[in-house]
């Protein structure tokens, strides 16, 4: 493979990056389309606890919802993964056993990333033994940001060659990394250094998701795709709480990357509150009627 | 080497590859099944005792019948609108002609939702566009010339502006409430009178803000709507006591036009057709930039006079950008124009859809590579798939005449001289689009394109504040902004 020069990435203009995510919230979904893009949203989530009180107790009952999401409604897919740390993968392997819900973990000393390279590594090992299927690490924004590009691409296809089997997420922390711009050259930098998916945010850091952003990282896995004929996938972080905004992410995933990206395998959101907004929504469709949020259990 | 097939992207199937329907309401508008002439501030039967339909292109069903003004009818608009220029309205303070102004705005925005849907049955375009673009804008030049009214003196300092009179307006169909309010506003703020002829294919909204105006309590005579085809517009251009004509419309009936009013003292703004260059170069954002070319030629169905409908492309990223383009094209939704998710909707009228069918047999018979997106069209109703031309030639007709539909001449360029030499190579000179990253680049292009408008980075937007008008063929005088005053005053 020929690798592209860093210093020089595509251009983005940040007004029309803007004007064509409001078009994409123009959409009107309805009826069908909006149950069954609820539905895949819901299959798309990374459910996710990243928090300095986590314990045992708190991630078993996360996984429990990982997989029961609302028993009421019956035929309502999983998740698509649990969120941990690294300490909690063990647990959060045995608590999902054969659901088919993936478990991720944060690695690389999240959510700063301001370690050794061989702490990071370790760090990257020890979450792949206790059984991870995906890794999320987080680039070094400060190297990336004085222009280290070499830098940052070497220590993300250490980690890559440090996952070994499990899918490596690529998390640029876009409200550090700021311009548009920068966002598209982490984006290249991370897929050509080996990401299988390359996500916005930590969820530590505000503003977290956006659409623009996210669409500069879609357009970067396009571009790739045009180039090499190879798929990457997206993960937006943080700031999606609402049904309504998963859905007109699930609009621009379509109509910028098509058909081939509509499941979890391509797509996630990582998020916490989604579920429950996404459960109250597809029950409102079915019923017609606005349930209370207590109708809806917080793990 | 061989050359590398560009992997297709897939649009074809998949959650989203169709919608539910999402049909904006109809149920609130009130169209009356007639409408005669408004003349003097009241509804008049038309002296002619015709009448015409108006058709709705999406459904071709008839919405109503339209009085067709005969001379005698004109005559007396005319009348009436000098009658109300005479005794009332330009001896009016300008600040009280400007309450009228403001009224006439605040009661198109509080009527936008039936404005827009009007708007897109009489007229075809989506329900989206009328409602995001055509009547708000419409709204907002009133806001903006009202502003003016006032402080004419400050437009023009020591230059003491006064009104010219009475306005013959003509207006043409692509974006009908919107063109009457771009000529009414200005007219009206300067302290004329004014007789508007719509288009004959989409009377109702100017019809409807006929309501408003008297609605508004504007003094008789002040605002006069005529309807009808050539003939109406031919007697408005030709009366004798019309200080002023402002026409929208075709470069052919323009020059009919500046041929019977030679001699006369009337004054005229044109502003006629275009085949405007959207040119990318190879340092362009292009992932915004075929945004660009679909909003520069497929916005409104095409029917724009200023749109982006020949595209030049810098040839070391011609194939990527073409083979992006493509792909955008599929996710384009056509069809049902009420239907809020329909990106480009019905052709205003079957003359021009046969007009659009004509040019893309021309550009097949020129040798020009002819793609169409795959999408369903609707059965009934005239519709025409977003179409592209590959591999044109400066020669070809479909690069030489405006085809006014969503049809775009795609040629390629290498330098910088080449590209100004072919774009400005046309008898037009309406508008240009410039797509670079590079800032001194653009300020050489807008010196040397030959443009009312030229776009950097964007195209197809529009401001009251902004001027807007053309070179050459494209017409002269400028609508929009303090200029737009101009043709209203004299010294």
């Amino acid at each position: 493979m020929t690798y592209p020069d860093f210093n020089k990435t595509v251009t983005v203009d940040q007004v029309g990056i803007e004007e064509r995510c409001s078009r994409f919230q123009a959409r009107s979904i309805k009826k069908e389309t909006k149950v069954e893009g609820l539905k895949l949203a819901l299959n798309m989530i990374d459910l996710t606890t990243l928090e300095g009180k986590d314990t045992e107790g708190k991630v078993r009952q996360m996984c429990y919802k990982a997989v029961h999401l609302h028993d009421v409604y019956p035929g309502l897919p999983t998740v698509a993964a649990v969120c941990v740390y690294p300490t909690f993968v063990k647990t959060a392997k045995e608590a999902l056993k054969t659901s088919g819900v993936k478990v991720a973990s944060v690695a690389t000393a999240f959510p700063s990333g301001q370690s050794t390279r061989a702490i990071k590594i370790a760090d990257t090992k020890f979450a792949v033994e206790n059984g991870a299927d995906e890794v999320d690490m987080v680039i070094s924004r400060g190297e990336f940001l004085k222009g280290n590009y070499n830098f940052v691409f070497d220590e993300i296809a250490a980690i890559k060659e440090a996952c070994g089997k499990a899918r490596l997420k690529v998390i640029f922390e876009t409200g550090e990394i700021s311009t548009l711009d920068n966002v598209r050259k982490a984006s290249e930098i991370a897929i050509y250094a080996g990401a299988d998916f390359i996500k916005t945010s930590t969820g530590k850091i505000s503003p977290a998701a956006t659409m623009p952003v996210t669409l500069v990282m879609l357009e970067a896995i396009r571009d790739y795709y045009y180039q090499t004929g190879i798929m990457v996938g997206m993960k937006p972080a943080g700031g999606i709480s609402t049904a309504k905004s998963a859905l007109h992410y699930l609009i621009m995933l379509r109509e910028t990357l098509g058909n081939a990206w509509l499941s979890n395998e391509w797509f996630r959101f990582g998020a916490s509150s989604l579920a429950n907004d996404v459960l109250m929504q597809l029950m409102k469709e079915k019923t017609g009627l606005y349930q209370s949020a207590d109708y809806f259990s917080k793990d | 080497m061989a050359k590398k097939e560009t992997p297709k992207l897939d649009f074809s199937k998949g959650w989203g590859s169709t919608f539910a329907p999402a049909p904006e309401s109809t149920s609130h508008i009130q169209v009356k099944k007639q409408y005669d002439l408004f003349i003097n501030g009241k509804w008049v039967k038309p002296e002619s005792g015709k009448y015409f339909p108006s058709i709705n292109p999406a459904t071709e069903q008839v919405i109503s019948s339209i009085a067709e003004a005969n001379e005698k009818d004109v005559n007396k608009a005319v009348k009436a609108a000098r009658d109300a220029y005479n005794k009332v309205w330009s001896k009016m303070p300008a600040k009280e002609r400007a309450k009228y102004i403001y009224r006439i705005a605040r009661t198109i925005q509080e009527r936008a939702r039936e404005f827009a849907v009007i708007e897109t049955m009489d007229g075809g375009k989506s329900i989206r566009e009328s409602r995001d673009i055509d009547v708000p804008l419409a709204a907002n030049h009133f806001f903006y010339y009202a502003g003016w009214a006032d402080k004419l003196e400050y437009a023009f300092p020591n230059r003491m502006p006064k009104p010219l009179g009475v306005a013959g307006q003509i207006i043409p169909w692509n974006f009908p409430l919107l063109m009457a309010a771009w000529k009414i506003a200005p007219a009206l703020a300067t302290g004329n009178t004014v007789v508007l002829k719509p288009a004959e294919t989409t009377s109702l909204t100017a019809l409807k803000l006929a309501e408003v105006i008297a609605d508004c309590g504007l003094p008789e005579g002040v605002v006069n709507i005529v309807t009808g085809a050539g003939k109406t517009g031919a007697a408005l251009v030709n009366h004798p006591d019309i200080d002023k004509i402002a026409f929208t419309g075709s470069t052919d009936v323009g020059k009919i036009i500046q041929r019977s009013i030679a001699g006369t003292s009337k004054k005229l703004t044109l502003e006629l057709g275009g085949k405007a260059a959207n040119i990318i170069f190879d340092d362009a954002p292009i992932n915004q930039a075929v945004e660009g070319i679909v909003n520069g030629i497929f916005f409104n169905q095409g029917h724009v006079c200023c749109a982006g409908s020949r595209l030049f492309v810098q040839e070391g990223i011609a194939d990527l950008v073409i083979s992006k383009l493509k792909d955008r094209m599929e996710t384009l939704i056509v069809g049902d124009p009420m239907d809020k998710n329909t990106d480009i909707g019905a052709i205003n009228s079957k003359e021009q859809l046969s007009k659009i069918n004509d040019y893309i047999s021309i550009g097949k018979n020129e040798g020009a590579e002819f793609y169409q997106s795959s999408c369903a069209i609707p059965k009934k109703g005239f519709f025409c798939r977003p179409t592209l031309f590959l591999n044109a030639s400066q020669s070809h007709r479909i690069v030489q005449e405006e085809i006014f539909g969503p049809v775009l001449a795609v040629q390629t360029f290498r330098t910088i001289e080449e590209v100004i030499e072919k774009a400005n190579n046309i008898p037009y000179g309406l508008s240009a689009g410039v797509w670079t990253d590079k800032g001194s680049k653009i300020f050489n292009l807008t010196t040397k394109l030959r443009a009312g408008v030229v776009w950097a980075n964007t195209y197809n937007k529009f401001d009251p504040t902004s001027p807007f008008g053309g070179y050459k063929e494209s017409g002269f005088g400028r609508e929009g902004g303090i200029h737009g005053l101009h043709s209203y005053v004299k010294f």
